[in-house]
């Protein structure tokens, strides 16, 4: 498939499942309904655009993770990035109640980026042959991380909390005013557009990007700050959605290559297909009643994981 | 008139307290091939990765053509020495075409003009690797991927270029062709250090060579005056005879 074709097929899937989207959900509207202009905007409208934004920025950020780290097989969401997040907010949660809400944010972000970080540090002293080595230290930190989370959760009653962000994403509880946060998950994927080249770079390895002109270390902190600023929205505001940074990379290489600036637009869109679709399916599939986003990505997620890890790319352009 | 050539003083380097690199002083001449020859684990490669700052030294100072390289910013840097190390594994997947144009970054940093595009162009043609511009580089062999590696050093197009044992994987022709090259870079006013590990090629190629063992140099010149019997036979603590082609020393290190 050229990457033409591959940029039209995207756009058409995604303008169907956002007119899908915008016209699915447990209330009924009519053309020149009064109420459904306030369905849409209230309503409809923003879990779209929620769905969109956070598959977007996952993605991304998948990519950027997987740059950096220079791994195909880790993404945020089973990185311990989200848990590390997590134990930001139950923290400040705990000690600081009533911390305004963008005060919460940073901590999140700011506990999501020292996530990241340390999984950089862990897997530093580790042998780059033995591929699976990253993810499985991924993996590891997040059960560690996410276990004391709930332990504590569990101390204090928190639960509740714990469990929506943790837990499988979704997008039920979206309504205007609740989802903007995502806008910063957005613009930190866009920001990670515009830093592209020097992901690409840093992909060389650090001897190459150094001969050409580039600080490594600067653009490993640029990239485990646009990771840990997704992860700690999406977190904060839908919960955690698996599987988005992962397969959505993978694929769009496969096809396109590495050359991310023209590749991250098509991520972005794949990723937005990804979690809108997996939305829309959870809506209609015990309609009016509803499935996670997550939950339908966690098992769709699954099998096309294994489907990917068989399915070997061909050689020739 | 800016100083030019490379200018190594008190230069060393160690590795959690074993020195790899025995404080060392001297010039590498602008305008000339300079091969750097010596056994496994002399410091060839440390030197060359100090010079092009791609390790900090612990001591000592390197200026090329008169930048200092531990202060002058790398960006800088990046447009006045080409660096290629020998860990070229990618863990990325980029068409050959791509790779060669990162080559520009230093100037162009991703805004590539008509010249950026020239240099990518002569470059692919350099190397033999126009047929190749559209592959992806995870389904190249050894030698191809290298001759892009090759390209992308050289689509900098900067006055010196540093290569750490270049003709690993390299086919008899390439590697000549690659030799040849360097030539016609040096003849057009431009400055080249090449670790060799073949020494046939440093004794017809280059026109300076630089000798290293256990982190110290221990001989520099011509070819002629370098790559002697007695030197050499020490360098390698092996005896080797030096027997001599169209003028040049020929190293018999395989009989």
């Amino acid at each position: 498939m050229s990457p033409r074709r591959l940029w039209i097929l995207a756009s058409g899937a995604l303008a169907l499942l956002v007119a899908a989207s915008l016209a699915t959900g447990a209330a009924r509207i009519a053309p020149g309904d009064p109420m459904a202009a306030l369905v849409l905007s209230v309503s409809r409208i923003p879990r779209t655009l929620a769905a969109i934004l956070t598959g977007a920025a996952l993605a991304v950020a998948g990519v950027v993770m997987q740059q950096i780290l220079r791994n195909r097989f880790v993404e945020p969401a089973t990185a311990g990035t989200p848990e590390a997040a997590a134990a930001g907010l139950l923290a400040v949660t705990i000690l600081a109640p009533h911390a305004p809400i963008w005060a919460k944010m940073g901590v999140a972000a700011l506990s999501a980026l020292a996530g990241a970080v340390l999984l950089a540090a862990l897997i530093r002293r580790l042998p780059p042959r033995e591929i699976f080595l990253v993810p499985l230290t991924g993996i590891v930190l997040s059960g560690v991380i996410g276990a004391g989370v709930t332990f504590i959760g569990w101390q204090t009653d928190l639960m509740q909390y714990v469990s929506v962000w943790l837990m499988s994403g979704e997008f039920s509880g979206v309504i205007a005013g609740r989802y903007e946060l995502l806008w910063i998950a957005g613009a930190a994927a866009a920001l990670a557009w515009f830093a592209a080249d020097r992901f690409a770079i840093l992909a060389l390895g650090p001897e190459a990007a150094t001969a050409l002109g580039l600080h490594p270390r600067t653009v490993v902190r640029l990239g485990l700050g646009v990771v840990a600023l997704v992860t700690a929205m999406v977190v904060v505001t839908v919960g955690m959605v698996p599987f988005v940074g992962l397969i959505v990379p993978n694929l769009v290489s496969r096809v396109m290559g590495d050359n991310l600036r023209a590749s991250l637009p098509v991520v972005a869109m794949g990723g937005a297909i990804m979690v809108l679709g997996s939305d829309l399916i959870g809506r209609l599939l015990i309609h009016p009643y509803e499935i996670p986003a997550g939950t339908i990505l966690g098992v769709t997620g699954a099998a096309g994981f294994l489907a990917m890890l068989w399915w070997r790319p061909r050689d020739a352009s | 008139m800016t100083a030019t050539g490379i200018e190594i003083s008190g230069l060393r380097h160690a590795i959690r307290g074993t020195e790899i690199l025995a404080p060392a002083t001297l010039t590498i001449p602008a305008g000339r091939i300079t091969a750097l020859i010596g056994p496994n684990g002399a410091g060839k490669s440390t030197l060359s990765r100090l010079i092009a700052r791609i390790e900090p030294p612990p001591a000592g100072t390197v200026a090329v053509n008169g930048l200092d390289v531990a202060t002058t910013r790398t960006g800088r840097l990046a447009r006045e020495l080409a660096f290629l190390g020998q860990h070229t594994t990618l863990a990325s997947r980029l068409r050959v075409r791509e790779l060669v144009a990162f080559g520009r970054w230093p100037h162009c940093h991703g805004r590539p003009g008509p010249e950026d595009h020239a240099a990518v162009a002569r470059a692919l043609d350099d190397f033999d690797l126009a047929p190749l511009a559209g592959r992806f580089l995870d389904t190249l062999s050894g030698g191809q991927a290298q001759r892009a590696h090759l390209a992308m050093a050289v689509a900098q197009q900067t006055p010196w270029l540093i290569l750490d044992e270049p003709l690993n994987n390299l086919d008899l022709a390439h590697a000549r062709a690659l030799m040849a090259h360097l030539a016609r870079l040096r003849d057009g006013g431009g400055s080249i250090l090449v670790v060799l590990h073949d020494l046939n090629f440093a004794a017809a190629w280059a026109d300076n060579v630089v000798a290293m063992k256990a982190g110290r140099v221990i001989a520099e010149g011509p070819p002629a005056a370098v790559l002697t019997e007695d030197r050499l036979s020490a360098l390698y603590d092996t005896e080797i005879r030096v027997g001599s082609h169209g003028g040049r020393p020929l190293v018999l290190h395989h009989l």
